[in-house]
């Protein structure tokens, strides 16, 4: 008998506090999956952020920090700066990403610091109880907006790969989607890169993964998956926006 | 060429009875069980083993980790696993 799939080494045995069907989940083992075969685990140190994922470093066998609210771009700059053999990663919601933490994701990005980003994106705030982000969807239902997000008054949804490849410092930017294996199946991949390039110290590596939040969007898990490729994937396509590829060796740094 | 024999293996005290899994498998190989597991959840349990064609989809959608997928020897087929 040969195992054909199982949970990978660098994720821990401890069952996670996610709700059912929180793709959460899935985004932990894409990260654990690329670290074990990148081999990198002994010198890979995650960031966890505020959020739903604040407790991220219960569920990984590897070194994590806790930082404060959308500020793990600046801890994971410190880190990387001072140890630069490590391989860092952040792990970051959309309410710690796009809206308290906008300054230092996109300064840490054009300053082209090495480390890798993995952005959850689920247009609303999870732990916090369901609060309207950034990345909340037109007329989407949120506790702080009751009768839908109106755009007149808060502006449309932030869509944060478009944002970060307008910079020509970052070395990779791709948005995937968790939704249905076919994509989860690119999701691995882009992961794989993602922290294939920052082991290869090409730069700044971005993943935005468009998830669900069932429990605060009050719909089952199969719903919210159907929500998600009907509402939020239109709005936020699922592509790469940058690819550094071997152009020159110096990592995306070329001169004109 | 003899068909391919794949084991799906559920910790039914992992599961989060999200259905997930059932929703992914193309061969309607999983089902929700009608017991629930310590945590107070309706489980995810193989129905029809023998359908498996290894796609992995299940273990991919799982958010919890709680599937194993095997290949099976033919030897392990024919002693009935």
């Amino acid at each position: 008998m040969q195992t054909i799939f199982k949970r990978p080494e660098a994720l821990a045995v401890q069952p996670t506090h996610y709700c059912p069907g929180c793709t959460h989940g899935i985004a932990h083992r894409l990260i654990a999956e690329a670290i074990d075969e990148l081999g990198l685990r002994e010198r890979t140190v995650g960031i966890a952020p505020v959020g739903c994922s604040v407790l991220a470093f219960n569920y990984f066998n590897f070194d994590f920090q806790q930082a404060s609210h959308g500020r793990a771009p600046a801890v994971a700059t410190g880190i990387k700066r001072g140890r630069p053999d490590l391989v860092v990663f952040t792990y970051q919601g959309d309410g710690d990403l796009a809206s308290i933490g906008m300054a230092e994701i996109i300064h840490a990005a054009n300053r082209g610091e090495k480390f890798t980003v993995v952005f959850i994106n689920n247009a609303i705030y999870g732990m916090t109880g369901g609060q309207m982000a950034p990345t909340t969807m037109p007329g989407q239902v949120t506790s702080t907006s009751p009768f839908g997000r109106k755009t007149d008054d808060v502006g449309f949804p932030i869509r944060m790969c478009e944002l970060l490849s307008s910079l020509r410092t970052p070395a990779f930017i791709e948005r995937v989607s968790l939704s249905s294996p076919k994509h989860i199946i690119r999701a691995r991949k882009a992961i794989l890169k993602a922290f294939r390039y920052q082991s290869e110290g090409r730069g700044f590596s971005f993943v935005e993964c468009l998830s669900t939040c069932p429990t605060n969007w009050g719909v089952t898990p199969l719903k919210a998956l159907e929500w998600l490729e009907e509402h939020m994937m239109p709005y936020y396509p699922v592509q790469n926006f940058k690819d550094f590829e071997p152009a020159t060796p110096e990592g995306g740094k070329d001169a004109d | 060429m003899a068909k391919k024999n794949y084991l799906v293996t559920i910790d039914r005290n992992r599961c989060k009875g999200c259905e997930l899994c059932v929703h992914a498998c193309p061969k309607q190989v999983l089902a929700m069980s009608k017991d629930i597991n310590e945590k107070g959840y309706f489980f995810a349990t193989v129905v029809s083993q023998p359908d498996c064609i290894g796609c992995k989809f299940c273990g991919m959608s799982c958010p919890d980790s709680a599937i194993e997928v095997a290949a099976l020897d033919e030897a392990e087929v024919a002693g009935g696993i």
